[in-house]
């Protein structure tokens, strides 16, 4: 196992439940990237209820609250305690290539050999900033969401926050709070809100099945696979955190930004549109929820059926921003696995892990867990370890054909 | 979305589309296509272009036949008005990519069309061309596409077909993001 995040750890503990001898190698401490790549205040998307392992529930008082990021911390923290995972922690993984063995695993603490490797290194190692990012003006500080911890480490004056999915709007929105004013790039997003009749969103699509649909039943898995984080964010108010409330808070919504010549970055027209789809696809999934309802005979025990309001964009959007204008930049553009140190022939010409619902078929014995629709909906999320940990590990033992039955 | 007894048929092959995508994401070389055009001057403000061939799936390819197309500037601008202006031009190409976008998207999604119908407009000050203003651009200063759509889907459905038809438009794409352009003199 490579990485002691939840996903690792959950595959940690099933293996251990069919007594396969493994070891769990973590670069830092357990959750790691929890602890030094997320900003302050950030919350879990995900209520408290729907925070669950293998062998671990939520069992705080808050179930409809959302974790802070020391209580994800402590929470996968009592995870490894809790499935006692035999853990190598501050062991950095340096090099992966296959050998006659299997796999060779050399790490900074020593070499490894097994006929099996499990990748739980999670998919947000290096932001993903658009090569176009190099034209930004010298005098302009560019920042990752990897490097944001709070409004506080910006110069002051005037932010361009690029991208409005969750990591977008939630720091616009703190930024834009702090006094420094924010101009939202906006892309292709996924609006939802936070509650609705009464419920989380997350109920909703858990309870609906939406969550657990599977990367062989959706019509469109490179889609599935790369839909935006939704807009949505942690707060104890619940609150529904849209472009709309941005809107309303002063922030400035602004088109994509297609292209930077000579200082200026060039802005899509098709902002419009995007709102418009945004939207249209939140209708759907809430006609979606209705249905559901009344064909569960649910209708009194719920809130009433609602509409929220279409997306206001002002009416001759800007086509270009003068950068200088700005004293920092956020890259919000989403985030890409690290394998800069997998040396095996399982890439593709973007760099990405060919696989197949996790099961590295080009490299028998090589798994992957935890990335967006890996297995299902839900893979990306705390709660959908679970399954594709199941699902990989019967895979896993079936191939190394070892293990008792559990 | 509509459930019929007949089969949807908008005249598109889908499965053809959703088959190439597949085949190119495996061979990505091959989907890279270049289309051309020629023209040439007639006379005043008027040119006559021709398109016949384009590169692509690794390969030259023809078009059945070779289409042309006359653009001249109309007689308010002391022009022969030969045929539309470029800009014109520009316009049919949107509102084409559009409708075809509208109709695939509708098969896919097993949404019968009966009628499509797309006006439209798109604004421009010419104190840009005629430089009479220097802040004044060239290009259209706004672009406004009306569809009246007859489809056995409901209002919702249908705004959501226009709405992913822009999304993946080539000249919704060209026109509402910046493009590198280079123009040489042999």
């Amino acid at each position: 196992m490579i990485g002691a995040g939840h996903a690792g750890l959950a595959v940690s503990h099933f293996l251990s439940l069919r007594s396969i001898d493994h070891v769990v190698v973590e670069r830092g401490e357990v959750a790691n990237t929890w602890r030094t790549e997320r900003w302050d205040s950030l919350r879990l998307l995900t209520p408290n209820w729907q925070s669950r392992l293998p062998a671990l529930e939520y069992d705080g008082d808050d179930p409809d609250g959302y974790m802070t990021m020391p209580e994800v911390i402590g929470f996968i923290d009592t995870y490894a305690k809790v499935v006692d995972a035999p853990l190598r922690t501050h062991t950095t993984v340096k090099s992966l290539r296959p050998n006659d063995d299997g796999y060779e695993v050399v790490t900074d603490d020593g070499t490894w050999s097994s006929p099996s490797v499990v990748l739980a290194t999670g998919g947000f190692n290096l932001a993903n900033i658009p090569s176009i990012a190099e034209a930004v003006p010298g005098s302009v500080e560019t920042v990752t969401p990897l490097d944001y911890r709070t409004p506080d480490q910006l110069p002051e004056g005037d932010v361009l926050v690029v991208g409005a999915s969750a990591t977008g709007i939630q720091i616009a929105e703190e930024v834009h709070a702090s006094g420094r004013p924010v101009t939202l790039s906006v892309g292709e997003h996924v609006r939802l809100p936070r509650v609705y009749r009464g419920k989380d969103i997350m109920w909703w699509l858990d309870r609906t099945g939406v969550l657990d649909e599977r990367y062989d039943e959706v019509d469109d898995l490179v889609r599935a696979r790369n839909i935006p984080s939704p807009q949505l964010v942690g707060t104890p108010e619940r609150r529904t955190l849209d472009l709309n409330a941005l809107t309303d808070q002063g922030v400035r919504l602004v088109g994509r930004v297609a292209g930077i010549v000579d200082g200026k970055a060039q802005l899509s027209g098709s902002l419009r549109n995007l709102c418009n789809l945004a939207d249209l696809k939140m209708g759907r999934l809430l006609g979606t929820i209705d249905d559901w309802v009344l064909d569960n005979g649910m209708e009194g025990e719920v809130g009433t059926s609602h509409r929220f309001a279409p997306t206001r964009v002002e009416e001759s959007p800007p086509l270009s921003l003068d950068l200088s204008f700005f004293s920092s930049v956020i890259w919000a553009t989403g985030f890409r696995p690290d394998y800069s140190w997998l040396h095996a022939r399982v890439l593709d010409r973007k760099g990405r892990l060919r696989h197949d619902a996790g099961v590295v078929t080009e490299a028998p014995g090589l798994y992957r867990i935890g990335l967006n629709m890996l297995r299902r909906r839900k893979s990306s999320f705390i709660h959908g370890a679970e399954d594709d940990a199941r699902d990989l590990t019967d895979h896993l033992v079936a191939y190394v054909g070892v293990g008792a039955p559990v | 979305m509509t459930t019929t007894d007949t089969p949807v048929n908008n005249g598109v092959n889908v499965q053809a589309l959703l088959d190439a995508r597949t085949a190119l994401v495996d061979a990505p070389e091959a989907a890279q296509f270049t289309w051309k055009a020629s023209t040439e001057w007639v006379g005043g403000t008027h040119s006559h272009s021709e398109v016949t061939e384009f590169f692509g799936l690794g390969g030259d390819q023809t078009h059945r036949t070779t289409f042309s197309f006359d653009a001249d500037h109309p007689e308010v601008f002391a022009s022969e008005d030969n045929g539309a202006t470029p800009v014109e031009y520009v316009l049919v190409g949107l509102a084409s990519c559009l409708t075809a976008g509208v109709a695939a998207v509708a098969q896919n999604r097993g949404i019968q069309l009966n009628s499509v119908k797309a006006t439209i407009e798109g604004d421009m000050d010419v104190l840009g061309i005629l430089g009479g203003d220097p802040e004044v651009r060239n290009g259209f200063n706004d672009i406004k596409v009306k569809y009246d759509i007859d489809a056995d889907a409901s209002q919702e459905d249908i705004e959501a077909l226009v709405a992913q038809s822009q999304k993946r438009s080539a000249v919704f794409d060209v026109i509402t993001n910046p493009t590198n352009v280079t123009v040489e003199v042999n």
